[in-house]
C-alpha cells in the first residue's frame, strides 16, 4: 500500500513476488498430488480469509477477534441452503452465502462499532461467540455433530458449467477466488475509500475534523470484510463437505488473526505468506513423523511460536527486511537519541 | 415457578454472579491499572480447578490436611505462580499495543492448556465438597438448598469485601490507584512500580485460581472451563465498564440472574441470551454502565 | 457575567457565533457563560492563561466535546447539536494545539485527504484516490499557500517542528473552510517562522472569519482587530487591541507582567 512512506518495498519488488506467488500456484498443479492439491486449496482458503481480516485490521485498524463468525456463516448457509441430495446452483448459492455473511457482519458492525479500542476487541469476540452457540446448541445448526453437504454445487446456468467438485476444479475456482479478492482489495485500498479507511487508522480524529463521517466507512469495511469471509467459508464447504461448529469458534479467529500478523500487517500479500506460513507450521507441529505421539500436543509448539513471532517479528514476514534496516540505522547512529522528528 | 424453586433459582444466580465477578474483577483490574489485556486469564480459573483436583490427594497424603488446606496451598502457590509469571512474561507486555498482547496471551492459553493435557490428562473430574460443607438446608417444606453453594456465595462476598477495603481503605490501595493513572509521578514519589505492578497481577491470579478451586465441586473439571469462563468474563466487563470494579459486580449479577432463568425458562436459546443482553446494553451506553472509578 | 457583544461594524458578516457557551466537568466550571461572535475579515484573538478555559471553548466551538449549556451557531444554523464532521462540511475548520497530522503519509497525501473530506465520493471505488484531480488541485492550493510546495514527497513525520505546524495549517485549509479556529498555530516557531505565519494570516483574513488562540503577546497585537480575555472560564473583556491593553482588569489579571 502506497502511504509515500520510507522504506517500503519498491513496487517492482512487490509486483515480482506477486507474480512469482500466482505463477507458483498457477504451475503447481502440474506437480502436486492430490494430498497437495488439496493443501494448497486449503492455503488459498484461509489466504482469502486472511485478506479480509487484512482490510479490517490492517486498513481501517479495527481490530476483530471475532472473524471466524463470518466464515463459519458462510460455511453453514452453503449447506443449510443447499437441497438435502441434489446439488444446488452455484450462480445463486455463492452469492446467498457471501450475503448471509455480510448480512450478519452488517449487524455486529453497527453494533461493536459503538465501541472503540479493547472494548471492540472484546464485543467482536463475543458477539462471535454468540454465532457459535447458536450452531452449537440449537437444532438449527445440527449441534456438536456437524452437518454433511450431500451435493457439491453445480454451475447449470452456463452451457458447458461444471460441478464444483474436490480436486483440480474446486483448485482452479478457488485459485480465481483468490485472484479476484485480491485484485479487488488492492484497487479498493488506493481508493478513495481506501485512503479514507487508511487516515481512520492513522488518526481517526484527524478524520472527523475534516469532515468525514467515519462510522459509515468502518461499517462499510466492516461489512465488505464479513462477506469475503464468507466467501471463503463458502469454498470451505464445498471442500469439506461438512461444516460443524468449530468452524465459528473462537481459535479460528485467533488463528487468522495470527496468520496476519505472522505474513505482516498493513501489507495485502503478508495476508498470502500468512496463511500459507501458519498451514505449514500447523502441519509441521502435528506431523507424527517428526514429533511422534508428542504430536497430539502440536498447539504447544503453535503457541510457543506465536509468542514468539508477535515479540520478535512485529512486522511479521513481510517486515523482516524494515526491521533488519532499522536495527542498522540504530546501530549506525550510534544507538544514541533517535532525532526528533522521527514518525511517532 | 413456585416461591421456593424461584428462591433456588435466585440464589443460584447470586452465586454464579459472585463467582463471575470474582474471576471478571482480575481481568478488569490487571487491564485498569496496567492496561493489559490478558486472554490467559481464564486459565488461571482452569489452573484453580485442576489444583482442587490434583492437589487434595498430595495435601491429604503429606500433611493429612482436607479442603480448606488444599485452599491455602492452591492461593500460596498461585500467588507465587502470578508473581514469576508476571516477571517472566507480563512484565514484557505494557508497552505494546493491544493486538500484540490479545495475540501473545492467546499462544499462552494454547500453552497451558497443552500443559494442563501433558501434566493433568484431558479428563473430566468431578471434587467432592468437604464433608463439613456437604449438608443441604432446608427451604420451606420440600425444597433443599446446597449448603456448599452458600459457602461459595459467601467466600466470593468476602473477597469483594476484602478488596473494596484495600482499594478503598488503604495505603496499598491508594498507591495502587494513584499508579493507575499516573505511573511517573508514583515513580518519582519513590514507589517502586515494578513491583506494585507484580503485587497487583499476584493478586488478581490469586483471585482467579481461588475462584476456580471453590467452584470446582459444583462445575467440575473440564479441558474447556477455562475459555468459556474468560468470554463471559469478556461480556462483564464490556457491560460493566473496563475497570470498575462495581460496574464488574453489578454486570456479573445481572449475568447471572439473566444465566439463570434463561436455562430453566428458555433452555434453548440459554446460551444466547447473556450476548443479547450485552447486545442491548451496548445500544444504550457504548462504554458499559460505569466507567472506570 | 460577559461584556455585551459589540455591535456589528457595517456591512460586517457574523459566520460563527456562541451564546452562553458553558461546560462543566462535574464540580468544575471550565468555560462559563461566553458569548462571542466571529466576523468575516476578522482575526479574533482568543487569549488567558493556562486552564482558562481556550482549549474547551475551541473544542466545543468544533464539536469535540458536548456543551453543557448555551448555542452555537454557524452562518445563520444553530449547530449546537451538530457533530464534528458536520459542522466541518458546512465550513468549519480547525488546527490543533499538539500536531495531529498523519506522521506516516506523505506532506502531499496529508493535504489530499483532508481535501477529499469535501468530495468524498466513496463509493467510485475502482478509482485510485492518487489520481483524483479535485482533492489534489485543493492539495497543492492548501500547501502552497503554507509553505510547503518544497517538502510535497517527504513523510510528514519527518519534518521540522516548524514544518509541521504549517502542515497543521494546510490541513486545516485544504477544505476552504469559512471559518478558521486555530489553536496555538505559533508554538513552538522561531522568527521567520512566525512572520511567515503571520503574514498567512493576513492573507487569509478578508475571506475568513479566524479564532486564534495563542500565548505569543506580540503577535496577538500585531495581527488581531478583536482581542478577548479570558480567566477561570470566563470573558473578563473582549475589545479592539489597543482597549484591552490599556484595560486596568486586564491588566491586573493578565497582562500584569507585561
Amino acid at each position: 500500500m502506497r502511504d509515500g512512506a520510507v522504506l517500503e518495498a519498491s513496487d517492482r519488488g512487490k509486483l515480482a513476488f506477486l507474480a512469482l506467488a500466482f505463477g507458483a500456484l498457477a504451475l503447481y498443479p502440474l506437480v502436486g498430488g492430490s494430498f497437495g492439491i488439496g493443501l494448497a486449496t486449503k492455503i488459498m482458503i484461509y489466504a482469502i480469509f486472511a485478506l479480509s481480516l487484512e482490510l479490517l485490521v490492517g486498513g481501517t485498524g479495527l481490530v476483530c477477534f471475532g472473524h471466524a463468525a463470518f466464515f463459519g456463516i458462510g460455511a453453514y448457509a452453503t449447506v443449510l441452503l443447499s437441497p438435502g441430495y441434489d446439488p444446488a446452483e452455484l450462480a445463486w448459492l455463492l452469492p446467498a452465502c457471501v450475503g448471509a455473511a455480510a448480512l450478519y457482519a452488517l449487524a455486529v458492525g453497527a453494533l461493536s462499532l459503538r465501541t472503540r479500542g479493547v472494548y471492540f476487541i472484546m464485543v467482536t469476540l463475543a458477539f462471535a461467540q454468540m454465532a457459535y452457540y447458536v450452531v452449537h446448541d440449537t437444532p438449527l445448526g445440527g449441534g456438536t455433530d456437524g452437518i454433511y453437504l450431500n451435493a457439491r454445487p453445480v454451475l447449470g446456468l452456463v452451457p458447458g458449467g461444471f460441478e464444483l467438485r474436490g480436486g483440480l476444479t474446486l483448485y482452479w475456482f478457488t485459485f480465481g477466488a483468490l485472484v479476484l479478492v485480491f485484485a479487488f482489495l488492492a484497487v479498493l485500498l488506493r481508493s478513495r475509500f481506501g485512503r479514507a479507511l487508511a487516515g481512520i487508522r492513522v488518526n481517526e480524529q484527524r478524520m472527523r475534523a475534516t469532515g468525514f463521517a467515519t462510522y459509515p466507512y468502518k461499517l462499510a469495511a466492516f461489512t465488505i470484510s464479513g462477506a469475503i469471509a464468507g466467501l471463503a467459508g463458502f469454498l470451505f464447504a464445498v471442500k469439506d463437505g461438512f461444516v460443524n461448529p468449530e468452524l465459528l469458534s473462537w481459535h479460528l479467529s485467533g488463528a487468522v488473526l495470527i496468520m496476519i500478523i505472522l505474513g505482516g500487517i498493513g501489507h495485502l500479500r503478508g495476508a498470502l505468506i500468512g496463511a500459507f506460513a501458519y498451514v505449514l507450521l500447523q502441519e509441521f507441529f502435528k506431523s507424527e513423523a517428526i514429533f511422534g505421539e508428542f504430536s497430539r500436543h502440536w498447539l504447544l509448539g503453535m503457541g510457543f511460536t506465536i509468542i514468539a513471532s508477535v515479540a520478535l517479528l512485529p512486522h511479521g514476514i513481510v517486515g523482516i527486511g524494515r526491521q533488519l534496516a532499522e536495527r542498522r540505522a540504530r546501530a549506525a547512529r550510534g544507538g544514541g537519541k533517535e532525532s526528533a522528528d522521527e514518525p511517532a | 415457578m413456585d416461591a421456593a424453586t424461584f428462591l433456588i433459582q435466585c440464589l443460584n444466580s447470586l452465586q454464579y454472579g459472585l463467582l463471575l465477578f470474582l474471576v471478571a474483577s482480575g481481568l478488569t483490574l490487571i487491564f485498569g491499572i496496567m492496561g493489559v489485556i490478558n486472554l490467559a486469564h481464564g486459565s488461571f480459573y482452569m489452573i484453580g480447578a485442576y489444583m482442587a483436583y490434583a492437589l487434595a490427594p498430595v495435601v491429604a497424603a503429606t500433611a493429612g490436611g482436607g479442603f480448606f488446606t488444599t485452599l491455602a496451598v492452591g492461593f500460596v502457590l498461585s500467588i507465587a505462580l502470578g508473581y514469576v509469571l508476571e516477571w517472566a512474561f507480563f512484565a514484557f507486555l505494557y508497552e505494546r499495543e493491544h493486538l500484540q498482547q490479545v495475540l501473545m496471551t492467546y499462544g499462552l492459553i494454547l500453552v497451558f492448556e497443552e500443559l494442563r493435557s501433558l501434566i493433568v490428562g484431558d479428563d473430566v473430574h468431578g471434587v467432592k465438597a468437604p464433608p463439613l460443607l456437604a449438608g443441604t438446608i432446608p427451604l420451606g417444606d420440600v425444597m433443599t438448598y446446597p449448603v456448599y453453594r452458600l459457602f461459595i456465595s459467601g467466600v466470593c462476598l468476602l473477597l469483594a469485601l476484602a478488596m473494596w477495603f484495600v482499594f478503598a481503605r488503604t495505603r496499598l490501595g491508594m498507591t495502587i490507584r494513584a499508579g493507575a493513572t499516573n505511573r511517573e509521578m508514583v515513580q518519582s514519589l519513590g514507589v517502586d512500580i515494578k513491583f506494585l505492578y507484580r503485587v497487583v497481577f499476584a493478586a488478581g491470579v490469586a483471585i482467579a485460581v481461588l475462584a476456580g478451586m471453590v467452584a470446582a465441586p459444583v462445575s467440575s473439571v473440564y479441558p474447556g472451563m477455562g475459555q468459556s469462563v474468560l468470554i463471559i468474563c469478556f461480556v462483564v466487563v464490556v457491560i460493566g465498564g473496563i475497570g470498575s470494579i462495581k460496574g464488574a459486580l453489578l454486570a456479573a449479577l445481572l449475568i447471572g440472574v439473566v444465566d439463570t432463568f434463561g436455562k430453566v425458562l428458555l433452555p434453548q436459546a440459554a446460551g444466547v441470551l447473556v450476548y443479547v443482553l450485552m447486545a442491548v446494553i451496548l445500544l444504550w451506553k457504548p462504554e458499559g454502565l460505569f466507567r472506570a472509578g | 457575567m460577559s461584556p455585551p457583544e459589540p455591535a456589528r461594524a457595517g456591512g460586517a458578516e457574523v459566520l460563527l457565533r456562541c451564546s452562553g457557551l458553558t461546560r462543566r466537568w462535574g464540580g468544575l466550571v471550565a468555560v462559563d457563560d461566553v458569548s462571542l461572535a466571529f466576523e468575516r475579515g476578522q482575526v479574533h484573538a482568543v487569549i488567558g492563561t493556562n486552564g482558562a478555559g481556550k482549549s474547551t471553548l475551541i473544542n466545543m466551538l468544533a464539536g469535540e466535546i458536548e456543551a453543557s449549556a448555551g448555542r452555537v451557531e454557524l452562518m445563520g444554523q444553530d449547530v449546537t447539536r451538530w457533530s464534528q464532521p458536520r459542522r466541518a462540511r458546512a465550513g468549519l475548520g480547525r488546527s490543533y494545539q499538539r500536531t495531529n497530522i498523519y506522521p506516516s503519509f506523505t506532506v502531499l497525501e496529508n493535504c489530499r485527504l483532508a481535501a477529499q473530506a469535501a468530495t468524498p465520493r466513496p463509493w467510485h471505488w475502482w478509482q485510485p484516490a492518487a489520481r483524483c484531480q479535485a482533492s489534489l488541485a485543493a492539495a497543492h492550493a492548501a500547501a502552497r499557500r503554507a509553505g510547503l510546495e518544497g517538502v510535497l514527497g517527504r513523510p510528514a513525520g519527518l519534518l521540522s517542528h516548524g514544518g509541521k505546524r504549517q502542515l497543521e495549517i494546510a490541513m486545516c485549509l485544504a477544505t476552504d473552510p469559512q471559518v478558521l479556529l486555530l489553536d496555538e498555530p505559533l508554538a513552538g516557531m522561531g522568527a521567520e517562522e512566525t512572520e511567515r505565519m503571520l503574514e498567512l494570516l493576513a492573507e487569509l483574513r478578508p475571506g475568513h472569519a479566524i479564532l486564534l488562540v495563542e500565548h505569543d503577546m506580540d503577535a496577538v497585537f500585531r495581527i488581531a482587530d478583536r482581542i478577548t480575555v479570558m480567566v477561570n472560564g470566563s470573558v473578563i473583556a473582549s475589545d479592539a487591541p489597543q482597549a484591552v491593553r490599556a484595560s486596568a482588569e486586564v491588566q491586573a489579571a493578565y497582562l500584569g507582567g507585561h
